[in-house]
């Protein structure tokens, strides 16, 4: 049991998403809905269990049906991948928590579809071979693209449509960069792959780096970087806000293959192309941050301006993952934990505020009054100051940590205003909205917002997203020397290598 | 040899690429279709092209990669899936939003008289 446990964050929600179709559970919804719960809960403490394994034991390579490394695949428990599986199962925990107040009727198959989409991100976060990353992409892509048009609209439909063509084109561009990087170097085990890069010679020098920067595209569409960010804001948008809450790991898979990728195969022993992406996601990670912030400024409705928030934070990310620092990895990863739990804590807070305006709905501007105001509001102000970054939340130990960490960068001299200018724009967008939201309003009780009042089961969802910004910030010690210690594993080529080749033997 | 299979692969991705840049969502579809192909086969030479080698060790004294034909395998059948999905969202996007341009509506043409066309249409 103890030694498949690296594999069970994946089994388990394929196994509950299979359960959660089979008959008690697929006509009767109060049992549904009780085992998804049950079921995402099992799933989180198997992979806080697999955390503290790993903690304890060091990294755990699985190797599946006992093929050995660079020829059977692996899986690779490492400090910061079995980090971000809980955070994936945490937020599956609290999506299917706060839909079962009543948005999981709204379509079928809600359940079954979000305890595939963990099981997709957790193989993505676990895997050590790169064509099972791309299985795993596709998995977490056909579980998102259907919980994309769950309960929803016309705008949905072309939303989705727009984010299936784009992910298909992406997809396929994926299996070119992995066809290429094969057929130079003869294996898919990244692990081996970074051994193999350094060796190359002469024109295969070329066409390892047109196959890695063919992988940059891809995870720059999955995560959203500059030019390929502008699915995300009308998808995030239109799409039901738990969803919403639920895809904001998704960016974040972007961003952690791109770490996995340019830090361990095209890191610092890659020979010739050592770090040859950093330029490139260096200036885009920065344009990407100014057109977030502008986004951000320009939202009309709550629900775009958190979308927008996505992509500032992808930016941040990205930037970090250039500097390819031990610290600014570490930065990185505090950072990428915080973002993901504020702003799907902001989805669902605009849900529930959009919910009891009436047809004003999330709209930043004056109307019917919020029947909980001292509550949302509360809850706002709370997640706001997380999110811009002022003490004494999260986000401030966040920024100052980001900032710390690329003061020794080439071009910190760019990133630094520019960041401080969105983060200035951040603030005033916020501020702005939360006081039009909670404070501009006409005195006309409607009766539809009567009755919306919050479920308890979606403020105890939200709540304990919420919870995480001043628990982080409390508990920031402990995290950031586990941050520490998962970036400088995440550095360390020759152990790295070491452990993924010889382990599962 | 090469250059038969490249010029195939070459000519199918501009196909593709050509048709998934229309304005409709058909096009588009079979622009997918014909780009997953183009990926298949590059995927499958990425092993090197042969003649007369099996993939299994000992029926023959070179053996081929088996590998690539896994990987190609794989990517069929996700790539039939996710083109079968892509099919039921056009029909369904024609159906909700009265159009099958992918952006839900036909754009309006810069000339006026299309504008005036518009406008009548609409009145």
């Amino acid at each position: 049991m103890m030694q498949n446990l690296s594999f069970l964050p994946i089994l388990l929600p394929m196994l509950a998403g299979v359960i959660l179709l089979m008959p008690p559970f697929c006509n009767n919804k109060t049992s549904r809905r009780i085992t998804s719960v049950v079921l995402s809960t099992v799933t989180f403490l198997v992979s806080l269990a697999l955390l503290l394994k790993v903690q304890a034991d060091g990294t755990q390579v699985y190797a599946i049906g006992d093929w050995s490394a660079p020829f059977g695949i692996v899986l690779v428990a490492d400090p910061l991948s079995t980090l971000l599986v809980c955070l994936t199962t945490l937020l599956g925990l609290v999506c299917a928590l706060y839909a079962s107040a009543g948005d999981d009727e709204k379509g079928s198959f809600f359940h079954p579809l979000i305890h595939f989409l963990i099981l997709g991100v957790n193989g993505a976060f676990l895997t050590g071979d790169a064509f099972n990353l791309f299985v795993f992409f596709e998995v977490l892509l056909i579980a998102s693209y259907s919980l994309l048009m769950h309960g929803g609209d016309k705008r949905n439909t072309r939303a989705a449509l727009q984010y299936v063509i784009m992910n298909l084109v992406g997809s396929a561009i994926f299996l070119i960069g992995l066809g290429v990087l094969y057929g130079v170097l003869g294996t898919l085990n990244m692990a081996d792959m970074a051994q193999k890069v350094a060796l190359l010679q002469g024109d295969d020098v070329y066409l390892a780096k047109i196959g890695g920067l063919l992988l940059l595209v891809v995870f720059a569409l999955k995560g959203a970087l500059l030019p390929l960010h502008l699915w995300l804001p009308n998808t995030y948008a239109t799409a039901m806000p738990v969803v919403a809450a639920l895809f904001a790991i998704m960016t974040k898979v972007g961003v952690y293959s791109m770490m996995r990728v340019y830090t361990l195969i095209f890191g610092d022993e890659a020979g010739e192309l050592t770090h040859m992406a950093q330029s490139w996601l260096w200036w885009l990670a920065l344009a990407t941050i100014a057109m977030g912030a502008v986004g951000v400024l320009a939202s009309k409705d709550l629900r775009k301006l958190v979308a927008n928030l996505v992509i500032v934070s992808v930016g941040t990310l990205v930037t970090l993952v250039a500097v390819q620092t031990i610290e600014a990895s570490a930065a990185a990863i505090y950072y990428l934990v915080h973002s993901t739990l504020v702003t799907a804590a902001l989805f669902l807070l605009a849900d529930l505020i959009g919910r009891q305006r009436g047809e004003v709905a999330d709209h930043i501007s004056a109307g019917p009054p919020v029947a909980q105001p001292k509550l949302l509001g509360f809850l706002f102000l709370v997640a706001a100051i997380a999110v811009i970054g002022m003490p004494p939340l999260s986000g401030f130990i966040g920024k100052v940590w980001l900032l710390k960490a690329t003061l020794n960068a080439e071009y910190t001299f760019v990133f630094w205003p520019l960041y401080l200018l969105a983060s200035l724009a951040i603030l005033l967008a916020v501020s702005k909205a939360g006081s039009t939201v909670f404070w501009h309003h006409h005195d006309t009780h409607t009766q539809s917002a009567e009755q919306a009042r919050v479920h308890p089961a979606q403020l105890m969802a939200l709540l304990i997203l919420i919870c995480g910004a001043p628990l982080m910030s409390i508990f920031a010690g402990p995290l950031s020397e586990y941050a520490i210690g998962a970036a400088s594993q995440l550095h360390d080529f020759d152990n790295n290598i070491k452990i993924i080749l010889a382990g599962g033997q | 040899m090469e250059l038969l299979y490249a010029s195939c692969v070459g000519i199918l991705v501009s196909c593709g690429v050509f048709l998934i840049l229309r304005s409709r969502t058909f096009p588009v579809v079979l622009g997918l279709t014909m780009f997953s192909y183009a990926v298949n086969l590059f995927l499958f030479s990425s092993g090197r092209l042969s003649l007369n080698q099996a993939a299994v060790l000992g029926y023959s004294s070179e053996y081929a990669d088996p590998l690539p034909q896994a990987l190609v395998l794989t990517a069929i059948v996700i790539g039939f899936a996710m083109t079968a999905f892509v099919v039921i969202l056009a029909i369904r996007g024609r159906v909700d939003l009265g159009s099958d341009h992918v952006d839900g509506q036909l754009p309006n043409k810069g000339s006026n008289k299309n504008k005036d066309k518009n406008k009548k249409v609409k009145i």
